[in-house]
């Protein structure tokens, strides 16, 4: 309620949206701060009455159990799997010796089944928490520690997450999870349950306001998948991690298909035919030592800003029809060919991904001739729309790369409401207010031309290359439309290439505003990056607009 | 602070690395390896010339052309559209699709080239249709010069068995026991049985190595036969086979020659060409360490009593094999510009290029016997898009995402044809330029061939850099010890890199260190908290370090998140794990990947055309049968089974084109 009446009364600032939240978050934290202090002193009290250590050694033998989780069995276990515990997970990920764990002494508060005995009680439960740096740069983390109850998600467990985050979106640092988790805490019933809706409830509020990062490492099932979905990428680890609403059991007695672990929710499966998880790894270690370079960050560049490739003056083929690699421009002009692809296995015909130019973080867009001819569909529209978006959200520039024939047609897309998918791309390249470049290589066609950063949707700078071709359609179906009936179709169709294959029809009217040799690229991105560096541009204010989901 | 959780010991080495300043090296002095054109422009010459190939030989042409004031005129295929020799030119005319066959070889459309363009003369370079006398006699027809012989003497020296029968005649030593056209396996055998293994067989129209195949025993006479017969046809529609006493451990070693119209010749030195894997050349140079100076002066005078005889004009070469004892014996004469042309051209200091104009105008020579000098000592170094690792190279195709020759040294000349962002296709010949170093002793020469091949940069494409580089260092090599068995007698078990040593894999771990350290210390600076001395550019694919206070050309391949560097070492790239100690023990419970079980799989091991498959589902095939035979790059390659199996599906066809990894065949 709070949120709204101020929300209201300033007028629609994100910032008053933002402030109003916090305070609504700090009464919860409050409120679950206030119940901690009383279980501890009831367990206070027990520990006093059985043991005479003293306060300090106490605190010692806690902290080491904490350490160790659920034990040495167990870890071995975990090693077993090819997995790493929580605690070497999180070594791993953040520098050396920046790690500031909180909730270290948090315990579960369940009773019912046995639970409340010395030997269920783990200090810290099963999640670490606390913050840390990557490369000096401040992150919050969870780690969920499958060696305590498999991971499962108590009530203290969720408690501890949303602490982290509350902190993480106060301070606005990104939050990174370290998925590996049973699923809920049984036991606990709907403590659990609600435990998950607060932490969804974090996600979205932090959504757009700090990058959320999750990585998955092990099972995750049921109603939790749903936290990771909400965040902004979810990372996989090949043939130990699991994604799943119901698993193979389920499955079977529903629909009575046979499937296993890894054929449902494997990184595979999520990688490149659901587009759940946007990339995984080999194993823990690749894992979370890449995960320390993504998004990259700003940093000093060792390539020259005004580097001519001249490899791009010959990158596009004679013949239209021909394919080339999209990802060849793409490496030639970033920073040191380091490109971060983001979904690289799902919808090809699109790649997305982060690089940088001159030292700055981009977000680099841009239609595959090599695959489908680059087309738009309903896959590769929601891939590009979810990626502009994050982008826009996190104020990263966007480099737009176009070679595209068109959207797919045929019943499949059409039924599958390729309209409203299509549509998604199309709102998110016109609402982006970030610095936004555009390159057209070779075909612009169609409606596809508006969508890809078109000098219509606000495109900052907007150039086309020699090989450009700008137009309604291709020469033969335009042809076979204006000279309907007409003889010479050759003839027609070489008029209409003269007159329309090229960068002049949209060059002459502006829409275009540089026809630039390609081995210029990366120094004219790069100028007009430092320029725009300062742009400034505001969407008219509301509560929140509404993309065609 | 990475640097804190480096091992200790790797920490440690550290110390040893300091920071070589980027540009020391870029600034000496420009220097090149060169031949001077003496163009006189009162020497009235041709005002266009078209140039009747690709790839580096006709940018080689061009240039000469152009500092003669000539106008040139390339001719390309409809891929080769925006090549370096269609820019260069100052016309470029379009004859045809991408195979050679329609394209290069293409005479009508050639001959249309010259009449449109109005080109007085043509420049055939080597390969295609130089050595055509077909060619040669069209041009004639219509009254434009071939810059090269008269027909006559490329007709009786592109005939195996006529030109030794002229050089007979002529005087010059022959290999013993040589004859005959052969037209059947069996017939192959009875001849190879007369003559006394081991045999030679090889296409009677062919140049150079193609086509040509060893035979130590009968059975390997028939396949020899049937390969060499197929390749005939394939690559010069005349499918004529020779057959002739095979060598063994001999010198290659070749003399060229300049002949005038006037019946003038000269013999321009000899280049040692015995590093070969397949009878191709892979690293030549002039002079020979092998000759004296008698030696040089019989063959020499013995190549242009064979030239004179044969009234040839223009450049030449006359190959000779040489035997232990310094016998040597003509193995063929080449009437053309050869590929290893510029080594002659640096320690002679003449223009070939030049010359050959000057000869077809009618022109005398400009120089005496006397006039020729052995200046220093020249090597070539022929850089393919080859995997070394197989076979001592078999093609790769891809698209050259970065390529920087290393022209900053001096005395190095880099003939290409290529640049960078070109293609690599399996249309053409894989050569993507000829490296040529040059010194005042053959060890200078060497020392140079080494820094070169450390600075050049080519990415993209599989290269044979590791193995040019191994062979330039080998001490058999430095020592002059060499013969055309070189490679598989010092790589018994083919190509594997260079192999290690306790210093160099240290020298190897702190680069890899450095360069992560320095990677992980960039990545923190952002707040300014760590100052880092030294002039490490993470940009450049060149990394030049001071190893123990040497200095060291390393070239960075690759460089990840997970800390695997590729680094580019001493020629051959190795790949380094760089792991903080954290990291390293962590990875200790990661579990290994099983590998695919490729002992029953066949897959493609070079892009390629099928041309044969010999196996249908359910045979069964023996270990070594021929399962299916690939073209590539003008090659036929036949891949054997490893084991005896069943076959259990075939994925090929022939004519179907395929990729470097595709499958082929499975078997049981």
């Amino acid at each position: 309620m709070a949120a709204f009446s101020v929300a209201r009364s300033s007028c629609g600032f994100l910032s008053g949206l933002r402030v109003s939240f916090r305070s609504l978050a700090q009464v919860k934290h409050g409120a679950v701060a206030a119940s901690v202090p009383q279980t501890s002193l009831l367990r206070d009290s027990r520990w006093y009455s059985v043991s005479h250590l003293s306060v300090k050694e106490r605190i010692d033998k806690k902290r080491k159990a904490a350490l160790i989780g659920g034990g040495q069995k167990r870890i071995d276990a975990q090693h077993k799997r090819g997995k790493l515990t929580a605690r070497e997970r999180v070594e791993l990920l953040l520098d050396p010796d920046s790690f500031v764990e909180t909730d270290m002494f948090v315990e579960h508060r369940c009773s019912d089944f046995g639970m409340e005995q010395d030997r269920n009680k783990f200090p810290g439960d099963s999640v670490v928490t606390g913050r840390g740096r990557i490369n000096g740069r401040l992150v919050y983390v969870f780690s969920q520690d499958f060696t305590v109850f498999g991971g499962s998600l108590s009530g203290a467990h969720a408690q501890k997450i949303c602490k982290i985050m509350d902190q993480a979106m106060t301070v606005g640092a990104p939050v990174i999870g370290l998925n590996d988790s049973g699923g809920a805490r049984i036991q606990e019933g709907v403590e659990s349950l609600a435990g998950y809706a607060d932490i969804f409830l974090r996600n979205v509020m932090a959504s757009g306001v700090v990058p959320q990062i999750s990585l998955i490492m092990g099972p995750c099932a049921g109603g939790a998948v749903y936290s990771p979905a909400l965040t902004d990428f979810t990372f996989m680890v090949k043939d130990t991690s699991y994604l799943f609403i119901t698993g193979p059991d389920v499955v079977k007695s529903v629909t009575n298909e046979d499937v296993t672990q890894e054929e449902l929710g494997g990184a595979k499966t999520h990688t490149s035919v659901s587009g759940v998880a946007h990339h995984a790894f080999e194993n823990d270690v690749e894992a979370l030592l890449n995960l320390r370079e993504i998004p990259p960050p700003f940093r000093e560049c060792h390539d020259p800003s005004d580097r001519l490739v001249p490899s791009l003056d010959t990158i596009v083929p004679f013949e239209s029809t021909k394919a080339y690699d999209m990802l060849d421009i793409i490496q030639a002009i970033v920073d040191e060919r380091e490109f971060f692809e983001i979904m690289p296995n799902y919808a090809k015909n699109i790649v997305v991904g982060f690089a940088r130019m001159n030292g700055r973080t981009v977000g680099i867009v841009g239609n595959q001739p090599k695959v489908a001819s680059g087309c738009l569909d309903i896959n590769s529209s929601v891939k590009g729309a979810r990626f502009v978006r994050f982008c826009d959200a996190f104020n990263i520039p966007i480099i737009t790369f176009v070679d595209v024939p068109g959207f797919l047609p045929g019943t499949a897309q059409e039924y599958g409401g390729i309209i409203r998918h299509g549509a998604k791309l199309l709102f998110a390249f016109a609402e982006a207010t970030v610095p936004k470049i555009t390159i057209i290589t070779r075909k612009a066609y169609g409606g596809a031309y508006d969508v890809m950063s078109s000098k219509h949707l606000r495109g900052d700078v907007n150039y086309a290359w020699p090989s450009a071709e700008v137009a309604v359609m291709g020469a033969k179906g335009a042809v076979q439309i204006i000279f309907r009936g007409k003889d010479n179709q050759a003839e027609a169709e070489a008029e209409y290439v003269e007159k329309f294959a090229n960068p002049f029809p949209a060059a002459v009217r502006g829409f275009v505003d540089d026809i630039i040799e390609p081995s210029t690229t990366r120094r004219k991105i790069c100028r007009d990056l430092d320029v725009l560096a300062s742009k400034k541009q505001v969407n008219p204010w509301k509560k929140h607009a509404n993309i065609p989901l | 602070m990475a640097a804190h959780s480096l091992s200790p010991s790797l920490y440690r080495l550290l110390f040893a690395v300091k920071y070589a300043s980027l540009h020391s090296r870029c600034c000496a002095v420009h220097k090149k390896a060169q031949y001077s054109t003496i163009y006189n422009p009162s020497e009235k010459t041709f005002e266009k010339i078209l140039i009747a190939n690709r790839g580096e030989i006709a940018c080689r042409v061009i240039k000469t052309c152009k500092k003669m004031g000539i106008k040139t005129v390339a001719v390309h295929s409809d891929v080769d559209s925006s090549a370096v020799h269609a820019k260069m030119a100052d016309e470029a005319v379009c004859v045809g699709p991408a195979p050679t066959s329609k394209s290069y070889l293409n005479m009508d459309a050639i001959m249309d080239a010259i009449r449109t363009t109005g080109a007085q003369a043509v420049h055939p370079g080597y390969g295609f249709l130089s050595e055509n006398k077909e060619f040669a006699k069209r041009l004639a027809a219509e009254g434009v010069t071939f810059i090269g012989p008269d027909t006559h003497a490329i007709q009786a020296m592109g005939d195996k068995i006529e030109s030794k029968l002229i050089a007979k005649a002529a005087k010059v030593n022959t290999i013993p026991g040589f004859d005959g056209v052969v037209k059947t396996a069996e017939e192959a055998v009875k001849i190879a049985q007369d003559i006394g293994y081991p045999v030679m067989i090889k296409a009677s129209a062919g140049g150079g190595g193609k086509g040509m195949r060893i035979a130590w025993n009968d059975e390997e006479t028939r396949e020899g036969f049937r390969f060499s017969s197929q390749e005939a046809a394939s690559s010069f529609g005349d499918d004529r086979l020779l057959i002739e006493k095979y060598i063994d451990n001999p010198r290659h070693i070749e003399i060229q020659v300049l002949a005038d119209k006037h019946g003038n010749a000269l013999w321009l030195n000899e280049r040692e060409c015995s590093i070969q894997r397949r009878n191709q050349k892979v690293v030549e140079e002039a002079p020979s360490t092998f000759l004296d100076s008698v030696t040089r002066q019989a063959m020499g005078e013995q190549a242009v009593q064979l030239a004179k005889a044969v009234q040839y004009s223009s450049a030449g070469t006359v190959e000779f094999l040489v035997d232990s004892k310094k016998n040597f014996y003509f193995l063929e004469m080449n009437t053309r510009l050869q590929v290893e042309h510029p080594i002659t051209e640096c320690i002679t200091g003449l223009d070939l290029v030049e010359q050959m104009i000057r000869v077809a105008k009618g022109y005398r020579l400009q120089h005496k016997q006397e006039d020729i000098p052995i200046n220093g000592w020249a090597i070539e170094s022929r850089v393919y898009a080859e995997d070394p690792y197989k076979s001592f190279g078999l093609p790769s195709i891809g698209r050259l995402s970065q390529y920087h020759e290393p022209l900053n040294l001096s005395n190095v000349r880099v003939d290409s044809g290529i640049q960078e962002g070109s293609d690599i296709s399996i249309y053409y010949d894989p050569m993507i330029s000829k490296l040529v170093t040059y010194g005042a002793t053959r060890s200078e020469a060497l020392a140079r061939m080494e820094d070169a091949l450390d600075n050049y940069v080519i990415r993209g494409v599989t290269h044979n850099i590791p193995l040019l580089r191994e062979i330039i260092t080998h001490p058999r090599f430095i020592s002059g010890d060499i013969s055309t068995n070189f490679l598989p007698e010092v790589y018994p078990d083919g190509f594997k890199g260079h192999q290690l040593e306790a210093d160099t894999r240290r020298e190897l771990l702190a680069s890899a260190a450095a360069l992560y350290i320095t990677a992980q210390l960039r990545s923190q600076r952002f707040l300014g908290e760590v100052e880092v001395s030294g002039q490490w550019d993470l940009a450049s694919p060149l990394l030049p370090l001071t190893i123990n206070s040497t200095h060291k050309m390393l070239q960075c391949l690759s460089r990840d998140a997970s800390g695997n560097i590729v680094l580019q070492y001493l020629g051959t790239s190795f790949q380094v794990r760089v792991l903080s100690k954290l990291a390293a023990e962590l990875n200790s419970y990661m579990p290994e990947k099983v590998p695919e079980d490729t002992s029953s799989i066949l897959r493609s091991p070079m892009p390629g055309t099928m041309v044969a498959v010999s196996v249908k589902p359910g045979d069964t095939v023996a270990e070594g049968q021929e399962i299916c035979v690939i073209e590539a790059m003008k090659m036929q390659n036949s891949l054997t089974a490893v084991k005896q199996a069943k076959v259990k599906s075939v994925h090929c066809k022939p004519g179907d084109t395929v990729g470097e990894g595709d499958l082929l065949v499975e078997l049981e």
